[in-house]
């Protein structure tokens, strides 16, 4: 036998947390229900002037994702922590940067569906037209869900250890993901609206810029983190 | 049998949070013998285990496995190194068969559905493979990792507590388990309260004090 | 001001701080040598930037402000910029001398920060009317303030000193790295909405004012690090046990 290689262990952590994510289906669920009730009050918030809720409806979709994703980041290492399966993992052994990558694409993977679910969520409440540029709409959402789990994976991987973990990960995370959320914004607007100054493409490439540097720097750093050296 | 020793301490020291768990502890195992590990509870026998499985590393000092350095080597060394733990680092929610697959692959063993199939058997959980750990007890959880062990194969198996949570015959199994590590050579540490049975399976043993060596028998 | 100036304090700070730890000799007097330096200088700060300058032409007084608000600003750049030094030091060679200047580099950064800030918004309500707006430097400064607070929490809330040394140091890295991020999306994001106009008109007599802030400033940054790395080292000290002594001999058997 020998063990497995760095990609072949990305996935194997990767299949092993969409297993998870199927048996808990349940809390999955309430994720859901979560951040669509976010945009629900999103738009009693605001008041229910259709024309303001629609030029909004990008912000909204993300805050709703972005809150969404702390409960998932949190759960996702809260499933490792339980019985000390991290250290399981590497023991096994995995590369910790197999662990890194596996577990980022499975927090992208699981904000990206949500997204999908929250999109005719956003028609039906704020009227927005999603027809327009389907294709990099889906990219701006894939980018950003990629955006959001780079990072949070690596916070969440040392919060889940700290005291008051629940207010540590959004305390670390939400500075660091302003540009992410910026450009995801920015991004997702253009694509459901009138891109008058070509400025979709620009603000991909900087979700993209976003992505590969907190995806390297991850990969560099989460060894470090999760090794109990 | 090589003349390197199958685990080798060096003044190892280890801090875990403010205090010193382990003190300046030396000692050498040779390949294929068996150490009793002993001492009362908080003597710093899970951290020494810990530390020798690669999960944690010495403060101060080095431990070297088959002549490895374990901090630097841990890659080469953990598919040789198995440890058993109160700490069972099985997922909850899946099931058993999930969780040894998971393993199994990750070892990139051929034809694991089978391989897994078989383990469970000779653990008694062949009934129960397909539901969730979250269902099990103690001691079935238990069993679990003494296949997810056993799926290993490895060259030095570190056991803590083994027989904790299991119901007689899980020890007389355990028992034989240990023999059946022993008869392929592999080395084998053994921290337990049950001492007679723990000397009947060893050669050598290690009581621990407050982190330090008392004595060696 | 040239673009290379805040390298140039950066240096400045960083030859200090490299000083006081190489040379022995200088590390029992020389911060607070710089204390005391930095008193005098402020005092010539105070009658330079109240007296001796004449009031700026499109904000009056209250653009006297800025003499401290910039050197505040700058002093809280380098002090992050100096911890996440230390937080990749500590990732490779782990060090408690490192955690605890990385420890005491956060928290003088914030005071800094968290003091620029503040005396940029007094500025800013009577220049352009609000206490906040969406400049681009107002918003990676208090951006990069949050994280290092957020920074300071996380190692206040983690009780294994080891694990918080890592684990901070992997935070602050993954903090500083966004800071460029940040800027270049704000300042995109802003200019395509709307265009603030932040002219520095700065005369001599003005530039010459701002520069001995910054020279004022850098004393105390280096005296309050040193301090606050004390502090740092005398708790790690008491919190951890000293390292065990030699075994007790064995009796042969």
């Amino acid at each position: 036998m020998r063990p497995v290689g760095l990609v072949r262990g990305a996935w194997l952590v990767l299949k092993k947390d969409w297993q998870l994510e199927w048996r808990t289906r349940a809390r999955l669920t309430a994720t859901v229900f979560f951040s669509l009730s976010t945009l629900l009050l999103f738009s009693f918030a605001m008041g229910p002037g259709i024309d303001v809720l629609r030029a909004h409806a990008p912000g909204y979709l993300w805050l709703g994702i972005l809150f969404a994703s702390i409960l998932s980041l949190g759960e996702s290492f809260r499933v490792e922590a339980e019985n000390q399966s991290l250290t399981g993992l590497l023991l096994a052994p995995v590369d910790a940067r197999s662990i890194f990558l596996g577990k980022v694409l499975g927090n992208a993977t699981l904000l990206f569906a949500l997204g999908l679910l929250l999109l005719p969520v956003t028609v039906a409440l704020y009227d927005v037209d999603l027809t327009r540029n389907p294709g990099l709409l889906l990219l701006a959402l894939g980018l950003g869900c990629l955006g959001i789990a780079a990072p949070g994976t690596v916070y969440s991987a040392m919060s889940s250890n700290a005291r008051a973990r629940d207010v540590m990960l959004p305390l670390l995370l939400f500075p660091v993901l302003v540009p992410m959320l910026l450009a995801a914004v920015s991004a997702t607007k253009f694509a459901l609206m009138k891109d008058v100054q070509e400025q979709l493409p620009s603000w991909l490439k900087l979700l993209t810029a976003f992505d590969l540097i907190y995806l390297s720097v991850g990969f560099l750093v989460f060894p470090r983190v999760v090794e109990d050296d | 049998m090589s003349d390197t020793p199958a685990i080798e301490l060096k003044d190892v020291s280890k801090r875990f949070g403010p205090r010193w768990a382990v003190s300046r502890l030396s000692f050498t195992l040779a390949e294929g013998r068996s150490l009793l590990l002993t001492g009362h509870n908080g003597s710093g026998k899970t951290t020494l285990l810990r530390m020798i499985a690669t999960a944690t590393f010495p403060t101060l000092g080095e431990i070297a496995l088959f002549g490895h350095e374990t901090r630097r080597n841990r890659a080469e060394l953990r598919p040789k190194v198995a440890l058993l733990s109160h700490a069972n680092f099985l997922y909850e929610d899946l099931t058993a068969a999930q969780n040894l697959s998971l393993a199994a692959q990750l070892l990139g063993a051929q034809a694991p559905a089978a391989k897994v199939k078989e383990l469970l058997e000779r653990v008694g959980l062949g009934a129960r493979a397909h539901n969730p750990v979250r269902q099990f007890s103690a001691g079935m959880r238990k069993r679990v990792s003494i296949a997810r062990l056993l799926l290993k194969a490895p060259r030095l198996a570190l056991l803590d507590e083994p027989f904790g949570e299991l119901d007689p015959s899980g020890i007389t199994q355990m028992e034989g388990l240990v023999r059946e590590l022993q008869a392929q050579g592999a080395t084998v540490v053994l921290a337990t309260h049950l001492i007679e049975q723990g000397k009947a399976l060893t050669q050598e043993r290690l009581h621990l004090e407050q982190g330090r060596k008392e004595r060696t028998a | 001001m040239p673009f290379w100036s805040p390298l140039a304090l950066l240096a400045v700070a960083l030859g200090l701080v490299i000083t006081h730890f190489a040379v022995p000799t200088t590390r029992a007097w020389m911060w607070k040598a710089s204390a005391v330096v930095g008193l005098g200088a402020l005092a010539l700060l105070l009658y330079l930037g109240l007296i001796w300058a004449p009031p700026e032409a499109f904000m009056s007084d209250v653009g006297r402000i800025l003499y401290v608000h910039v050197p505040f600003v700058w002093m809280c750049m380098i002090a992050f910029t100096l911890n996440v030094g230390c937080a990749i030091a500590y990732l490779m060679k782990k060090s408690w001398r490192t955690d605890a200047l990385a420890e005491s580099t956060a928290e003088i950064g914030v005071m800094f920060g968290a003091g620029g800030v503040l005396m940029g918004s007094i500025w800013a309500r009577p220049t352009w009317g609000v206490w906040w707006d969406w400049d681009p430097r107002l918003i990676s400064t208090a951006v990069m303030l949050l994280s290092y607070v957020g920074y300071l929490a996380f190692r206040s809330f983690t009780e294994d000193p080891e694990r918080r040394a890592t684990w901070s140091a992997a935070a602050s890295i993954l903090g500083y790295v966004s800071l460029p991020i940040v800027w270049f999306s704000v300042r995109w994001w802003n200019s395509l909405h709307q265009v603030q106009s932040t002219s520095q008109s700065l005369d001599s007599q003005m530039r010459i004012v701002m520069w001995w802030g910054t020279v004022t400033m850098l004393f105390f940054l280096f005296a309050f690090v040193v301090k606050r790395y004390e502090i740092a080292r005398s708790r790690q000290s008491s919190a951890l046990e000293a390292p065990p002594e030699a075994p007790r001999q064995e009796v042969a058997a």
